[in-house]
């Protein structure tokens, strides 16, 4: 892969681009956009950065748990199924743990300022 | 309509709201169901307008008619909740549109202010209480002929409804299918259906940083429901703002209940209160993931509608550590 500029360089550029020049000249809705705008861009920064490996994470824990092999799309298919369907049963203490392993590394991706990451991953 | 037109037909009912013509009037805001415009009367009264955009029907089907809004509105007043005074209600078919207008109220709504702002650092430890005794009132209002016909839903009845957008947007979300799981098998019989807000939250709730609770704004989602419901719904998660306390980052769940009990609210149980809780949290992720289908299809193409999409993920830690604190 290309590393001059990497691609999270790329976005830390963008970013600072909508800060430092664009977002001054914006107003009201406009200036509120360009600050989603930047957090967008930061989300994916984090999933480029820590996205395969949380996924990597999750494959493994899903052929544990299922006792099966597949791709990420797959087998949390079929988690989702069992779940719904009872086959798999939700208060699992495996199967919790996977939840909880994975909705951590998502919310690291998505909002790492979030209270409620903190409450479940101090 | 222009605004010229609405100036001429606000005008004309100027008598009626206890003046002889009105100015000033502007645009607050505008989603999709509703325009709210802001006026002040030649008195030099404020007024605020709550419209329906002409032409529109009912965008989302679940959007109470304005005039039923404001009727609950001047029944919740009846039982001594704090609520704008409505001083008219417009027929679809007047000159103004579907609306009522209503008194300004002062005070801050924004939520991160009211649970973070140091000029509400005297008032903050007031506001769950003030809040529980607002619901008791609400909740106190007679469910009889003289009211509009609403929605009656129970516990089941919403994660039906609330799965169905889900099934229907397709997304594999695997505490989501846990939650909903686990809410539908303990779901709480509607023993005692009471009145509804249906969307009492920090931020649809207007404080004064000396008084407190001032205003309780936004009943387009009124029903008939479990009184846990709405306590619930001020305790979901994301409606904390960075605050660190449960009721909406601004209070403890025992000042709530208790403000409740103070006010004549029979009594509610913690449990039944983070169950709804849960509940708010599933129901707001599956709105995330509806607004980010509005992006996906191109409804709106906007960033914000995007992101949104992104803070369903939020819903599901705050799920995560209720459903491992359920077992």
């Amino acid at each position: 892969m290309i590393t001059h500029p990497t691609a999270p360089e790329l976005i830390d550029s963008v970013i600072k681009f909508i800060e430092e020049r664009a977002a001054p000249n914006l107003k009201d809705r406009d200036a509120f956009l360009a600050r989603v705008a930047v957090n967008a861009l930061g989300a994916v920064k984090r999933e480029l950065e820590q996205g395969p490996a949380a996924e990597a994470r999750a494959v493994e824990r899903l052929r544990a748990l299922l006792g099966r092999d597949g791709d990420f799309a797959t087998l949390n298919a079929a988690l989702c199924d069992g779940l719904a369907d009872g086959g798999i049963d939700g208060s699992d203490p495996a199967v919790l743990a996977h939840l909880k392993a994975s909705i951590i590394d998502q919310v690291r991706i998505d909002q790492p300022q979030y209270a409620g990451l903190k409450t479940l991953a101090p | 309509m222009q605004a010229n037109d609405l100036q001429a037909a606000l005008n004309d009912i100027a008598p009626e709201l206890g003046g002889q013509s009105i100015t000033g009037l502007r645009r607050l805001s505008g989603g999709a169901s509703q325009e709210t415009w802001a006026f002040s009367l030649d008195t030099g009264r404020p007024l605020i307008l709550r419209r329906k955009p002409p032409g529109t029907g009912s965008v989302t089907g679940l959007a109470t008619p304005l005039a039923t809004e404001a009727a609950l509105i001047r029944a919740a007043a009846k039982q001594g909740a704090p609520v704008p005074e409505v001083l008219a209600i417009c027929d679809p078919g007047s000159d103004v549109g579907e609306a009522y207008v209503m008194a300004a109220v002062e005070g801050e709504t924004l939520g991160k202010r009211i649970a973070r702002d140091d000029n509400f650092a005297a008032i903050r430890p007031k506001l769950a209480f003030q809040c529980g005794e607002a619901l008791a009132k609400i909740h106190a209002i007679p469910l009889d002929e003289s009211l509009p016909p609403l929605n009656r839903s129970s516990a089941l009845d919403e994660l039906a409804k609330y799965e169905a957008v889900y099934r229907t947007l397709d997304a594999r979300r695997p505490i989501f299918e846990a939650a909903f799981k686990w809410l539908k098998d303990t779901a709480p019989p509607l023993e005692r259906p009471v009145m509804l807000h249906g969307d009492f939250r920090n931020g649809n709730l207007m404080f004064s940083p000396r008084t407190g609770l001032a205003a309780v704004l936004d009943w387009e989602l009124v029903h008939i429901g479990d009184p846990a419901e709405d306590m619930g719904w001020i305790c979901t998660a994301s409606w904390r703002f960075g605050g660190g306390k449960p009721v909406g980052g601004f209070g403890d769940y025992a000042d709530l209940l208790a403000g409740y009990e103070a006010a004549g609210g029979a009594p509610i149980a913690l449990e039944r209160v983070l169950y709804w809780q849960m509940l708010g949290s599933l129901k707001w992720g599956c709105m995330c993931l509806g607004m980010y289908a509005s992006f996906a299809n191109g409804t709106d193409p906007s960033v914000e509608r995007a992101m949104i999409g992104r803070r369903t993920s939020e819903t599901e830690i705050d799920l995560m550590a209720l459903l491992e604190r359920a077992q």
